[in-house]
């Protein structure tokens, strides 16, 4: 019972909004040291499971790029093309980026688009400048876009890549159930995935259309 | 042949001169700080894999601690007339770059089968994705370089104001991966299991389903990642009591119950490169704001998965 203590800090610390960082680490130390490990032994447990997760941190390599694009302005040229496109809206804007990040997830392609190359250069640019063409939006209005923008993109990814036979999450079921004696085709376990992909689909492509709906009475409302 | 090593020497490369130019940057009273800080996560990726545990441990402590007093503030970006202007000369050629690094990723991993060098793959086979994004980064820079008109220090001056608007929040996924190990090494997951199977009474099928999608939910909530509940709910409850008591498919239990788990994923702060990382990139004032959107789409999934899964999982 001892080792949960570490979930319990991480629940009280994300509640207090302490800053995550040093809640995760005091949440380690204490979870190592619960499960009977010397803090020596956690430390060095934390340290080689650190470096061993260093993957996690070669998506920022594409930040210089993302920088010089936008000091090369093409946030400005992406808001220049959609407003001369009388068709495209926000809602349509993020609908279609929906359709694209479960399409190419679920055939593996799950690195192709993501938060850093592709929402914060083109989609959501694309997606602000498709409501800024009535007019200027509220502070409050572009932070909502944004937030939607990067929710599309995280359903689309999830929704999406347990379509594909040899994604991380399938050769994991697979794995898990032939060690347990269950030995089964990955083929039967991503066609399963297929009916939640559908209704994902649906279910968050029905909220985009409503916010569109959302934003344009707030449209009408604005003097 | 180019291996994950390399990849994180470019990457540790970038991170110190972002903490060399924070270091001349005087404009924050942090700029000390801030530049430690880089500087070490910079370590961390060129000479990580030859420290020993325990200074790799020491630094990733040091690095939470220098976090935790504050870092420096983003400087300015350029005026909305520099941008502008640079917009109106470069035209449509800026989305070759942008585009070029989807392209590159997608023709690198399929090509890396066929891409030899001497006999031995070009790239190390068991990290195609990660090698061909880091290839797509610099092409797209020298792409960048040739067709628009740039300041040559842009890449590193704007890149370096977009990682500091992250701040922090750039390693707290690292973390929390490491977390999960720390978990698994205390037998977290088995304690967790056992409270579960024991609090409820299994006296039907239905109860079974229900249990295991929203305690696959509840446990990735908690620990921010499906992979590591699937394992400890899967063992607790859906093997013994869904397919061994009352029969039924391990294809469609497991299946739909990860799935279930991902609808946990959008719910928490624990899963930061979905939901806290991006809010950041986005620079919404807001650290859950993403969560906040996905909470409705993933409690209507999870209820989906779960009738999926008590009306398919028994029939066979």
């Amino acid at each position: 019972m001892l080792v949960l203590s570490g979930v319990l800090i991480v629940i009280l610390g994300f509640a207090l909004r302490l800053n995550p960082l040093a809640v995760v680490a005091v949440a380690g130390l204490v979870t190592g040291v619960a499960g009977g490990a010397t803090p020596t032994g956690v430390i060095e447990e934390f340290g080689r499971a650190f470096t061993t997760n260093r993957y996690v941190g070669i998506v920022w390599l594409v930040l210089p790029v993302i920088g010089l694009l936008e000091r090369a302005g093409l946030r400005e040229r992406v808001q220049d093309l959609i407003t001369a496109l009388q068709s495209i809206t926000t809602a349509r804007v993020l609908l279609g980026y929906l359709f694209l990040r479960q399409l190419t997830a679920s055939i593996g392609m799950t690195a192709l688009f993501g938060h850093a190359q592709m929402v914060r250069p083109l989609i959501a640019p694309m997606a602000e400048a498709a409501e800024e063409r009535y007019g200027p939006i509220t502070a409050a209005t572009r932070m909502e876009i944004r937030a939607y923008a990067a929710a599309t993109d995280n359903i689309g990814l999830f929704f999406g890549e347990d379509a594909f036979i040899a994604i991380g999450s399938v050769l994991l079921m697979q794995a898990f159930l032939e060690q347990s004696g269950y030995t089964v085709p990955a083929l039967k376990l991503a066609l399963w995935a297929l009916p939640t992909a559908a209704i994902a689909f649906l279910v968050h492509g029905t909220r985009l259309l409503v916010l569109g709906r959302r934003l344009q009475s707030r449209r009408a409302l604005a003097p | 042949m180019i291996t994950l090593e390399h990849v994180y020497i470019l990457t540790g490369a970038m991170f110190a001169v972002f903490a060399i130019g924070r270091a001349r940057d005087r404009s924050s009273p942090r700029q000390w700080r801030s530049a430690a800080f880089w500087a070490l996560y910079a370590l961390s990726f060129l000479i990580g894999s030859r420290l020993p545990d325990f200074a790799n441990g020491v630094l990733l402590l040091t690095l939470v601690i220098l976090a935790s007093c504050g870092l420096a503030e983003p400087s300015q970006a350029a005026s909305l007339a520099t941008r502008k202007a640079a917009a109106t000369t470069n035209g449509n050629r800026l989305f070759v770059p942008a585009l070029a690094i989807p392209v590159v990723v997608l023709v690198g991993t399929l090509a890396a089968q066929r891409l030899s060098i001497g006999g031995s793959a070009l790239f190390e086979p068991a990290h195609v994705t990660l090698i061909a994004l880091a290839v797509a980064v610099l092409v797209a820079l020298a792409l960048g370089f040739l067709l628009l008109e740039v300041p040559p220090s842009a890449p590193l001056r704007e890149g370096r104001r977009l990682m500091e608007a992250v701040g922090w929040a750039a390693v707290l996924p690292q973390i929390l991966a490491s977390l999960g190990a720390l978990f698994a090494a205390a037998g977290v997951g088995a304690v967790v299991g056992r409270l579960v199977t024991a609090a409820i009474p299994m006296t039907s099928g239905s109860i079974a389903v229900v249990t295991y999608t929203f305690g696959m939910a509840l446990f990735t909530v908690v620990m921010g990642n499906a992979f590591a509940a699937f394992p400890v709910m899967t063992a607790a409850i859906g093997l013994p009591l869904i397919v061994g008591r009352f029969g039924g498919d391990p294809v469609v239990m497991a299946s739909l119950g990860m799935l279930s788990g991902f609808c946990g994923t959008l719910m928490t702060p624990m899963a930061a490169n979905f939901n806290i990382v991006p809010a950041a990139l986005l620079e919404l004032p807001d650290r859950n704001a993403v969560i906040k959107v996905q909470i409705p789409t993933a409690l209507v999934l999870l209820a989906a998965n779960t009738v999926l899964m008590a009306v398919c999982v028994f029939r066979r």
